[in-house]
C-alpha cells in the first residue's frame, strides 16, 4: 500500500514536468507581458520599460526563462506577482484556503442532498417520489450554473438579504474570534449551496441507477433467501455495493471543485483561486497563472491517487500491492 | 413412508407482462418428504426456477402472483406476510443458487455472509456464531475454514464458493433445501464433488432437497424422485428407477435420449426440435409438447391433458405417450435438408 502510494507519487514527477513545460510555453505564447499595459501610459518611458524587461530576463529565450522559473518553483518559489508586488505563494495562500473551504462545504452539501435523494429514488423507482427527484435532476442538468447562481444571489443575497452577497469574510471582525469563523461560514453557504444544488444531480442519478442495478443482483436474492429483512437487505447489501463508484469518484470530485470554482467565485466575488486565476490572466500576471495551473495539476493527480486509495479501501476486490 | 415436509398443491405462479398475467408455473403439485431428494428437470424456460423462487417467495411481489397452496409444517406459505416468511426463509428452508460468484456479496467476507443467516434466526453470541460458521465450513469440506472465514468470494475458486453457498443454505439446519442448478456453473469434476457433498449432508441431516436441474446425469446420481416439467406443467413424475427404466411421456423420452453417452453407437446426438414456447404466447389448451413432435397424429393428444396414473406413484400427462415413437434418424435428416432449401 505505502509502496504503491510512493510509486504513484514518483510517477507524478515526470507528469508535472511535462505539465510545467506546456503551461510555461502557453503562458509565453500569449500576446503581451506584464509590462504591456504600461506601453500606453504616457508617463512611462519605452526605453525604461525595455530596460526593466531586460533586467527581468523577459527578453531571454524561453528555455532559459523556463529553467530559471522551474529551478525556483521546485523550491516552492514561484516568483513575485507583477500586479500584487508580493511573492506569488503569499498571494495564492489565502485564496487557496478560501477555495478549499468552499470546495469542502460544497462537497458536504452535494452529498447531503445526493445520498438521501438517490436512495429514495433508487429504492422506490418509478414511483412519484422517484419521478419528482428525477424531474429535479433533469432541471438541474439543464440549468447553467452561472444563471442559477445569479438567481440565488438575487433572491437570498439581495432580495431577502439572508446571506452576504460577496467576499469571504466580514472585514469588521477580527481574525481568530468565533465571530470570524461564523462570518466565514456565512459567506460560504450561498456559493456552496448554489454549486451543490446543480452538481448533486449527477450524483443522485448515479446513485439511483446503481441501486436499481444492484437490487436485482443475485447476491441480493441470496440475502433475501436467508430471511434478511428488507431494510437490512438495503443497508447491508444493496447500498454498500451502490456506494462503491460514488466513493471512488470522491477524489475527482474534490479536484473538480477546486479547479472549477472560477465561475462561482466570480459571481459571488468570493476571493478564491478561480477568481485570482481569471484576474491574473487578464492582467498578464504569468507568475501567478503558471503557479495556479501547476497547483491545480498537482491537485488533479493527487485526486486520482486519492480515488484509487478510497476504492481499494472500500472494495476488497481491488487491493493495491 | 417418510413424513412429508412440503406439499405443493395446484401451485400457479404468474408473471405480469404488459398488464396481463401469464402462468410460468401452471397447476403444479408434488410433495417432498423428509430424507428425500426430488429432482425437478426440464429445459430452460420450463418454469423450474420460477417454481423454486415461488416456494421461497422471492419473486418481485408487484409483478407476480401465486395461487394454490404450499404447505410447509401445516402452514400455507402463500398466506404468510413478509415478516413471517422471513422466519421461514433461511431458517426452515435454505436455497443454493446456480452461479456462486454472483450469488455472493462481493463486499462481505464468506464468514459474515454465513453468519448473517445466524444473525436473524438464532440468539447465539458473536463467538458462538463464529464457531458455528467455522464448523459449517469444515462440514462442507473447505480445507482451511479459519482462513476462508476471512476471505472474500473473489478469492475462492468456483467449487469453494459453491461449498460456501451450501453452508449458507444449511446454516440453520433447515428441513428443506432448494438447490437451483447447483452444479451448472461448475467444472464436471467439481460437479461430482458438490453432488456428493449434498447427498452426504442430506443423509446426515435427513433433510429434504429439491434439486432443480436440466442435467439428467445429475438426477440419476442423487435423486430419489423426478418431476419432469414442460412449459410450466408437470408432464411426468415417478421414482428415479421408474422414470429411467420406463419413461413414458414423449418429452421425458426425448430428454433421456438426449444424454450423450460414451458407449452409445449412435454418432448423432438426439435433438429435440424447436424450443419451449414462451409463456406469453403459448396455447394453454391441448398438449403443450405437440408442436415439437409433429409426426405424432393430432388425435393421439388429449383435448385437455390430465395426469394419468400409470404405475405406482408414476404419473404421465396426456395420452400421446401411447402412440409416440422416435423419428428415424434418416427422416430427421431429410427433414433438415428440405427445410434448409
Amino acid at each position: 500500500m505505502w509502496k504503491f502510494i510512493l510509486r504513484r507519487l514518483l510517477v507524478m514527477i515526470p507528469q508535472l514536468f511535462l505539465l510545467s513545460i506546456i503551461v510555461f510555453m502557453m503562458a509565453k505564447a500569449m500576446p503581451g507581458d506584464a509590462l504591456s499595459g504600461q506601453e500606453i501610459n504616457p508617463r512611462a518611458n519605452p526605453a525604461e520599460l525595455d530596460r526593466i524587461r531586460e533586467e527581468l530576463g523577459l527578453n531571454d529565450p524561453w528555455y532559459q526563462q523556463y529553467l530559471r522559473w522551474a529551478s525556483n518553483a521546485v523550491q516552492g518559489d514561484f516568483g513575485i506577482s507583477y500586479t500584487h508586488k508580493t511573492p506569488v505563494m503569499d498571494v495564492i495562500e489565502d485564496r487557496l484556503w478560501n477555495t478549499v473551504f468552499l470546495a469542502l462545504v460544497t462537497l458536504i452539501f452535494t452529498y447531503m442532498l445526493a445520498i438521501p435523494l438517490g436512495i429514495l429514488s433508487g429504492r422506490y423507482n418509478d414511483t412519484w417520489v422517484d419521478k419528482t427527484v428525477t424531474g429535479y435532476s433533469y432541471v438541474g442538468f439543464g440549468t447553467p450554473i452561472f444563471i442559477f447562481a445569479l438567481i440565488m444571489l438575487f433572491i437570498f443575497g439581495f432580495a431577502l438579504d439572508w446571506f452576504p452577497s460577496g467576499g469571504s469574510v466580514d472585514s469588521k471582525v477580527d481574525e481568530g474570534t468565533f465571530a470570524y469563523v461564523v462570518s466565514k461560514i456565512n459567506h460560504l453557504i450561498l456559493p456552496a449551496l448554489s454549486t451543490a444544488l446543480i452538481a448533486t444531480t449527477s450524483t443522485i442519478q448515479y446513485l439511483r441507477n446503481e441501486i436499481i442495478d444492484n437490487k436485482i443482483k443475485d447476491f441480493v436474492r441470496t440475502a433475501r433467501s436467508k430471511g434478511v429483512p428488507e431494510s437490512k437487505v438495503y443497508s447491508r447489501h444493496i447500498l454498500r455495493n451502490s456506494f462503491l463508484p460514488i466513493a471512488a469518484f470522491l477524489g475527482y470530485e474534490i479536484t473538480g471543485l477546486i479547479g472549477g470554482a472560477v465561475i462561482i467565485e466570480t459571481i459571488f466575488s468570493y476571493p478564491g483561486l478561480g477568481q485570482l486565476f481569471l484576474s491574473s490572466v487578464s492582467l498578464r500576471d504569468f507568475s501567478v497563472v503558471t503557479a495556479i495551473v501547476m497547483m491545480t495539476g498537482f491537485a488533479t493527480l493527487l485526486g486520482t491517487l486519492l480515488s484509487d486509495i478510497i476504492l481499494s479501501a472500500v472494495d476488497p476486490r481491488i487491493r493495491i500491492e | 413412508m417418510n413424513k412429508a415436509i412440503l406439499q405443493i398443491e395446484n401451485l400457479t405462479t404468474s408473471f405480469r407482462i404488459r398488464n396481463k398475467y401469464h402462468a410460468a408455473v401452471d397447476d403444479v403439485s408434488f410433495t417432498v418428504n423428509e430424507n428425500e431428494i426430488v429432482a425437478v428437470v426440464g429445459e430452460s424456460g420450463c418454469g423450474k426456477s420460477a417454481l423454486a423462487l415461488s416456494i421461497m417467495q422471492l419473486h418481485n411481489k408487484q409483478r407476480t402472483k401465486s395461487e394454490g397452496t404450499i404447505k410447509y409444517k401445516d402452514q400455507n406459505l402463500l398466506t404468510l406476510n413478509e415478516t413471517q416468511m422471513n422466519k421461514v426463509r433461511g431458517k426452515e428452508m435454505g436455497m443454493i443458487f446456480q452461479e456462486p460468484l454472483t450469488a455472493l456479496n462481493p463486499l462481505m467476507t464468506i464468514g459474515k455472509q454465513i453468519e448473517e443467516n445466524l444473525d436473524y434466526h438464532t440468539d447465539l453470541s458473536g463467538d458462538e456464531k463464529k464457531k458455528r460458521t467455522i464448523g459449517l465450513l469444515t462440514q462442507v469440506g473447505i480445507p482451511y475454514p479459519e482462513r476462508t472465514y476471512k476471505q472474500y468470494p473473489h478469492e475462492l475458486s468456483g467449487g469453494m464458493r459453491q461449498r460456501a453457498m451450501i453452508s449458507i443454505a444449511i446454516a440453520c439446519n433447515p428441513a428443506l433445501v432448494i438447490a437451483d442448478e447447483p452444479t451448472t456453473a461448475l467444472d464436471v469434476t467439481i460437479q461430482a464433488q458438490i453432488l456428493d457433498l449434498l447427498k452426504d449432508i442430506q443423509s446426515r441431516t435427513k433433510m429434504g432437497i429439491i434439486l432443480i436441474t436440466h442435467d439428467l446425469s445429475v438426477v440419476a446420481e442423487v435423486a430419489d424422485r423426478i418431476v419432469v416439467m414442460y412449459a410450466g406443467q408437470v408432464v411426468e413424475t415417478g421414482s428415479v428407477k421408474e422414470i429411467f427404466n420406463n419413461p413414458l411421456h414423449p418429452y421425458t423420452r426425448s430428454l433421456l435420449n438426449s444424454i450423450p453417452s460414451a458407449t452409445s453407437e449412435k454418432n448423432r446426438l438426439h435433438v429435440i426440435e424447436g424450443i419451449v414456447p414462451s409463456i406469453a404466447k403459448m396455447d394453454r389448451v391441448g398438449c403443450r409438447f405437440q408442436d415439437r413432435i409433429p409426426w405424432i397424429p393430432k388425435h393421439a393428444h388429449e383435448e385437455r391433458p390430465q395426469l394419468h396414473e400409470v404405475g405406482k406413484e408414476h404419473f404421465v400427462r396426456c395420452t400421446c405417450y401411447k402412440e409416440f415413437y422416435f423419428q428415424a434418424e434418416g427422416d430427421a435428416l431429410t427433414h433438415d435438408i428440405t427445410q434448409s432449401r
